[in-house]
């Protein structure tokens, strides 16, 4: 904690100095104060929260599509290995296309509004997701199957007390990377097209030439995503406690 | 030596405590070929009798056992329990004739997403035991096995040794009455291995289950056993069956006596004649 603070505090110190006495120019890097006044300003002005309630609702949008649909995905692949095979150039492919040049796309198909960003948002989350749970699928332990059959444990008594603890930590650990995902996908969503949420709010400020609020609309994003981020660990402390990573995050 | 099927009879609880074991053989189709694991295996255990599997590493004891549990099909000859096949025709093992049966492993495969108390309590749930009476089961077991105040941890806050005897207290947790156990106290430091040796005698003298014991240590298998069973190596078959005339309860000064180890010498002389490795 202490070693963040001075760390934190440097930086702003040598943004301070970069400002004051190499003289950088305003308009490419405000002062720290000033940027500071305007997130103030940003924070208090109430059309502010309308643009944050759109991206909210847009990533967690984005988001739970993603993961119903990243679980589907993996249960049913790490289940049908063919079907795993069949798809795996796809896969391939779906990972290495730069997908946010889809946005332009989306918009055609599903308008300025906010579903082609929830669909954007939607897309980057996935695979995380769907590849997580599908290693958590094939994850299941030998013996710890070994012991379930010697019990003669039927199907539903397998899932329920092997399989579906088994994954669990695995769709954590990709839903952890797919809200940050998501974000991404939002605001680029906006910047794209659109009038609303924070990364048009972003644009608005670039059209105005207004750098201060440019980058206090970046450290509110950014707080956005921290917070996203911790409710779901927390989400994840609470459902795998036994997890070692999550041990390990706690020491 | 022989048991026949008057011994193969059904228990109180509908199931059957005699295995028979007739013309096994198992064959693996592995990428690098086929490897013969077992081959005419023949074998009668009766009902409560304690008998360890011995022979070396890769001579298919493991094999046998996990087939004698219903875990492999075998690719010829028939498992029993009770005169009735343990598997259905379709290969898949038929727990109207062998539900109860316990098994330990090498690694003691604890979930580690439950409890002590969970883990131990596990084959209760599934036989629809309530919620309140797992957890007095599994508070008495715990006792048992000497894992007071450890019901409430998870097994990664176990030492190996008191990992296996939770693995032990699963499996015997709902009153079996076949145990089979593949080298479970193999990882074990050799103190640790001799307590939980003569625990585990003490429980197959207080329960009676039948219990297949599967080993490669000589002086463990004559410590325990009614007959040890010698497998030659690979493909396995019964190379001879040998009787241990030791009175039960058996302590571990036992070991020190002539009649213990005329049978640890008639063992090793076996499994030597069995060739080099």
């Amino acid at each position: 904690m202490v070693g963040s603070a001075v760390l934190i505090a440097l930086l702003l110190g040598t943004w301070q100095f970069a400002v004051s006495v190499l003289e950088v120019s305003s308009f490419i890097l405000p002062a720290p104060a000033a940027v500071g006044r305007s997130l103030v300003d940003v924070v208090t002005s109430p059309g502010t929260w309308m643009h944050v309630r759109v991206t909210l609702v847009e990533v967690v949008g984005g988001f739970a599509v993603a993961l119903a649909a990243g679980i589907a995905t993996g249960v049913v692949l790490g289940r049908v290995p063919w079907l795993e095979r069949a798809t795996r150039p796809a896969l391939v492919a779906f990972q290495v296309v730069p997908k946010v040049a889809f946005v332009p796309v989306l918009v055609i198909w599903f308008g300025f509004g906010p579903t082609s960003k929830i669909v954007m948002a939607a897309i980057l989350a996935f695979l995380p997701i769907a590849l997580n749970v599908l290693l958590g699928v094939r994850s299941v332990d030998k013996g710890h199957r070994d012991v379930m059959r010697g019990l003669g444990a039927g199907r539903w008594a397998t899932f329920r007390d092997l399989e579906l603890p088994t994954t669990l930590p695995y769709v954590f650990t990709g839903a952890e990377v797919a809200i940050v995902f998501a974000v991404i996908g939002a605001v680029v969503g906006e910047y794209l097209g659109g009038n609303a949420g924070l990364g048009f709010v972003v644009v608005r400020s670039l059209n105005a030439l207004d750098a201060p609020r440019l980058f206090a609309v970046i450290v509110l994003l950014t707080l956005i995503g921290v917070v996203l981020h911790a409710a779901v660990a927390t989400a994840r402390c609470l459902a795998v406690p036994w997890h070692d990573g999550v041990v390990v995050g706690r020491r | 030596m022989t048991t026949d099927s008057e011994a193969l009879e059904r228990t109180r609880t509908g199931a059957v405590a005699g295995l028979r074991v007739t013309a096994v053989d198992k064959v693996f189709d592995t990428r690098r070929g086929r490897v013969e694991a077992l081959r005419g295996v023949d074998l009668s255990i009766g009902r409560g009798e304690f008998v360890a599997v011995l022979g070396r590493s890769g001579c298919g004891k493991t094999t046998l056992l996990r087939i004698l549990g219903g875990l492999l099909a075998p690719t010829r000859g028939t498992v029993e329990a009770g005169g009735r096949s343990i598997r259905r025709p379709d290969g898949t093992r038929d727990d109207r004739v062998l539900s109860d049966v316990g098994m330990v492993f090498q690694d003691p495969n604890l979930f580690p997403w439950y409890t002590v108390a969970d883990n131990v309590a596990l084959p209760l749930k599934l036989r629809g035991v309530g919620r309140l009476e797992r957890r007095k089961r599994a508070e008495e077991l715990c006792e048992r096995f000497g894992l007071r105040g450890f019901a409430a941890a998870y097994p990664r806050e176990l030492s190996g040794g008191m990992r296996q005897r939770a693995a032990l207290a699963r499996a015997v947790s709902c009153d079996p009455s076949v145990l089979l156990m593949d080298e479970p106290f193999g990882a074990l430091d050799a103190v640790t291995r001799d307590r939980m040796d003569l625990e585990l005698q003490e429980l197959h003298d207080a329960a009676g289950a039948t219990t297949v014991f599967v080993t490669h240590s000589i002086p463990e298998a004559v410590l325990l056993a009614d007959r040890v069973v010698l497998l030659t190596a690979r493909p396995g078959r019964v190379r001879s069956i040998v009787e241990v005339p030791l009175a039960r309860p058996r302590s571990i000064e036992v070991e020190t006596t002539a009649e213990f180890g005329n049978a640890v010498r008639t063992l090793r002389r076996l499994l030597d004649e069995d060739g080099p490795r």
